[in-house]
């Protein structure tokens, strides 16, 4: 009965309503928006580098923080990822690893400079967000990877599934998974709120307020990292412009599921929902014969609805509370 | 002649001679303090004795700049507040810092929850745990509930249950009973005691004698950042802690000029806030300086801010030389001649990046454009000379961006910015927090000058000197009322200090 109400309750259950009532209009107007095996396949598959990089993007929005570089770091990482299987000979997975340790490692720069240097994330990101895309076009130049460059096995990930799931949607279910694992079930998880619900109140705990923040980065560097190397599966073609704008949809896609973005608040399954709407609803809008420039707008909407929709639930928490005390 | 005993192995934690200074201010100049296990220690003192900064330093928040800082005889020194937690300090603070956004239950246990297999969490344990706690306590606070909206006194038994889950052996508790009720003040002294009797040692601080007396087993007295006294309770009384307290000379520190008291410029009557404060009604004459005194949180800021009307009021009325000033509306009451210096001046009373003669100019921008619309530096320059020279700024330019200069200096400038408006009344407050000791005499000296050109000033000072010498009258407040009205030749530290903290006469 109580988890029941909590699940009824739970800011994720109204996205994830909503998102329902997208994929059952649109499939209603256009079965085959679902009931076609391409359809299935889109609706599982495209929202999944989103997904990713919101996923991180959570993890660094409820600590305080914001993270504008992850799509220059999908850039530099698929880049890179295509580079060494055009030139080198080495083995798909350690290329694999090799691009997910660089976003890694660019998340750590990111991190490191917001810790060390007690600049604003928003600063330190915006920043990175050019300086990474830069390097990308000054390495990249007009060149670009083709899908002739890169092994078929690995290319083999973009299309494989595991019985009916597409493999990407598997690896980002298992990123969610372990995610929101660590978020409600381990001490450090539940320090990520408490940071970003009072960062100064963590400092008096003894938190160790900078450690954590440059982990939720190094978190969203990696799967960004992870995404990058997904595109080239999923894509097959690498330029410089690769993931350019996909900051703003992570950001997006958390604040549509409910992370504040003031911290402490949201989970990685509201940021995945999130992202699932987002990408979703773009590829509805089309089906349902409503005009291209119409799409962007309800895109906006959805973000401002969804934070007058917090507001207005804290606002009636508030008076719920007040109301129990005043009844006790 | 060391005012420690000298046989340190028996205290739970001591410090000896502790030295705190930033920058040019010393804000303790000697804290020395011995706790015991199973006793409850009271630390007085007025404001600015040096209480918090002692308290912090237990707390591993401030670091010693000398001294020593004993537990269990042993000398440490905590570079983080994570040191002095594990090594079995709890500091329950005046205004509790929790999570907001977090439940009850995770605000006690952060960073250190039960955990089952994995390092997962173990909820249940942890919500049985608080429970307990809370039965332990004797209040009903939902566990599940989060932080945010709770009230200070909920707080603070937040904050206690944490300390008690902890085991702390030593606790600090930093006025804990200043927001509570009666009962939850009895209750709470009920756990003090346990907690004695489990052998822990408390220190108390608080500024009510009654509770001293009440639930204390051994006092210490501060003053001006220096250890007075330290007596048990048996043998000591409220009269002698209170000269403790104050004891100073005070009439040849503030030698202040005599002006001619006139009629009456700001009429203050039944201004009332609600849950802030009530029924304040008072009078300020030209040529008069009156003093607000009362303890920190007493409601003398928030009186000051809705007379000016930075915030709003429920009801009263403030005069102003015989005409209304609306409320709620800075703007009119600086029209109506009223300029209030704030107390934080960094925040409120100064633009930190801008130019002195721009500070100085802010509030008169309007009467100084030329056809009303365009400044010239040349006249800013002009218009603000005056005043620096008046105040003694020490700028060599009028140009350098006040954000680097000293406390004192900042001070001055914002004194000058209200002082170009030409107000008929002045309301400052805390004009000499943080300031050394020249600059304080200089601001008192200019203060008192001003009255006797005639403007009326209300005072608003934590400092009990500063108000004895500069005063023509007393108000003291406490808990958003005002207690006493005190002429300037009845005032002393013993009656303000007794009204100010409600201690039985």
């Amino acid at each position: 009965m109580n988890s029941l109400r909590r699940v009824t309750r739970a800011r994720e259950t109204g996205i994830l309503l909503a998102f329902l009532l997208v994929v059952i209009v649109t499939t209603a107007k256009n079965p085959a928006f679902v009931f076609s095996p391409d359809g299935f396949r889109d609706l599982l598959v495209t929202p999944m580098l989103v997904l990713l990089i919101a996923v991180g993007e959570a993890m660094v929005i409820i600590t305080r923080n914001v993270d504008l570089s992850v799509g220059s770091v999908i850039g530099l990482t698929a880049y890179t990822a295509g580079t060494l299987f055009k030139y080198t000979d080495i083995p798909w997975p350690l290329v694999a690893l090799i691009a997910v340790a660089g976003g890694a490692v660019l998340g750590a720069v990111n991190g490191l400079l917001i810790s060390i240097a007690k600049v604003p994330s928003l600063v330190i990101t915006l920043g990175t967000l050019y300086a990474f895309r830069g390097i990308n076009v000054l390495w990249t130049g007009s060149n670009r990877i083709n899908s002739t460059d890169i092994p078929n096995d690995f290319q083999g990930i973009g299309t494989a599934q595991l019985i009916f799931i597409p493999v990407i949607t598997v690896i980002a279910a298992v990123v969610l998974v372990l995610a929101a694992w660590y978020l409600r079930n381990i001490r450090g998880g539940r320090e990520f709120y408490a940071i970003g619900s009072d960062p100064d109140a963590a400092n008096l705990y003894g938190l160790k307020v900078g450690r954590r923040v440059l982990l939720a980065f190094i978190v969203s560097g990696t799967l960004a990292g992870l995404a990058g190397v997904l595109y080239v599966a999923r894509y097959g073609t690498v330029d410089s412009q690769a993931g350019s704008g996909f900051e703003l949809q992570a950001v997006g896609a958390a604040v549509i599921g409910g992370v504040a973005i003031f911290g402490g608040v949201g989970s990685v399954w509201g940021a995945a929902i999130g992202a699932m709407l987002l990408l979703t609803i773009n590829r509805a809008l089309p089906v349902l014969g409503i005009q291209d420039f119409w799409q962007q707008a309800v895109v906006g909407a959805l973000i401002i609805g969804a934070i007058v929709l917090d507001r207005v639930l804290a606002l009636r928490q508030a008076r719920r509370l007040t109301v129990m005390e005043d009844s006790a | 002649m060391s005012p420690a005993p000298a046989d340190s192995s028996a205290h739970a934690l001591e410090l000896r001679k502790v030295v705190k200074t930033f920058g040019a201010v010393v804000a303790l100049r000697s804290g020395t303090l011995a706790l015991d296990n199973g006793s409850i220690h009271a630390l007085v003192g007025e404001n600015g004795a040096g209480k918090s900064t002692l308290v912090k330093i237990i707390a591993g928040l401030y670091q010693p700049d000398s001294g020593e800082f004993l537990l269990n005889g042993e000398a440490v020194g905590f570079s983080s507040t994570a040191q002095a937690k594990a090594a079995g300090i709890a500091v329950i603070y005046q205004e509790p810092t929790l999570f907001p956004d977090l439940t009850v239950t995770e605000n006690i246990f952060m960073g250190r929850q039960p955990l089952r297999s994995f390092g997962r969490i173990d909820r249940k344990a942890m919500h049985t745990e608080a429970i307990a706690l809370f039965d332990r306590l004797g209040v009903r606070i939902n566990p599940d509930r989060p932080a945010r909206g709770l009230s200070i006194a909920d707080q603070q038994i937040i904050e206690i249950a944490k300390a008690i889950s902890l085991d702390a052996r030593v606790l600090i508790m930093d006025e804990p009973t200043a927001a509570l009720s009666g009962v939850e003040v009895d209750r709470l002294f009920a756990v003090a005691r346990s907690l004695r009797d489990e052998g822990r040692a408390l220190l108390f601080i608080s500024h009510r004698f009654d509770e001293v007396f009440a639930l204390c087993d051994v006092v210490t007295v501060m003053r001006d950042g220096s250890y007075i006294a330290t007596e048990k309770i048996a043998d000591t009384d409220v009269d002698t802690i209170v000269r403790q307290m104050v004891g100073r000379d005070v009439a040849d520190l503030f030698p202040k000029q005599e002006a001619t008291i006139g009629d009456v410029v700001l009429d203050v009557r039944n201004l009332t806030s609600a849950g802030i404060f009530d029924d304040i009604t008072f009078q300020v004459r030209s040529g008069e300086i009156v003093g607000l005194a009362g303890l920190v949180g007493a409601g003398r800021s928030e009186v000051a801010r809705s007379v000016f009307g930075v915030d709003g009021y429920d009801s009263g009325a403030v005069t102003l030389a015989g005409t209304r000033v609306p409320g709620h509306n800075p703007a009119a009451a600086m029209r109506a001649g009223l300029a209030l210096v704030p107390e934080d001046r960094r925040k409120e009373g100064l633009v930190i990046g801008a130019s002195v003669a721009e500070n100085l100019t802010i509030a008169i921008r309007q009467r100084l454009a030329a056809g009303g619309l365009f400044i010239t530096g040349r006249r800013e320059n002009e218009a603000s000379r005056v005043w620096a020279s008046r105040l003694e700024v020490k700028s060599s330019a009028l140009d350098a961006e006040v954000g680097t200069f000293s406390g004192g200096n900042q001070q001055k400038v914002v004194l000058a910015k209200w002082l170009a408006t030409e107000p008929k009344v002045l309301i400052v407050d805390e004009p000499t927090r943080g300031i050394d000791i020249g600059t304080k005499a200089e601001v008192h000296r200019l203060l008192s000058q001003l009255a006797g050109e005639g403007m009326g000033i209300l005072m608003i000072s934590s400092e009990l000197p500063e108000v004895l010498g500069m005063a023509d009258r007393v108000l003291v407040m406490r808990e958003g009322r005002i207690t006493a009205t005190i002429d300037r030749k009845d005032a002393s530290a013993e009656s303000v200090m007794r009204a100010a903290t409600g201690a039985a006469a």
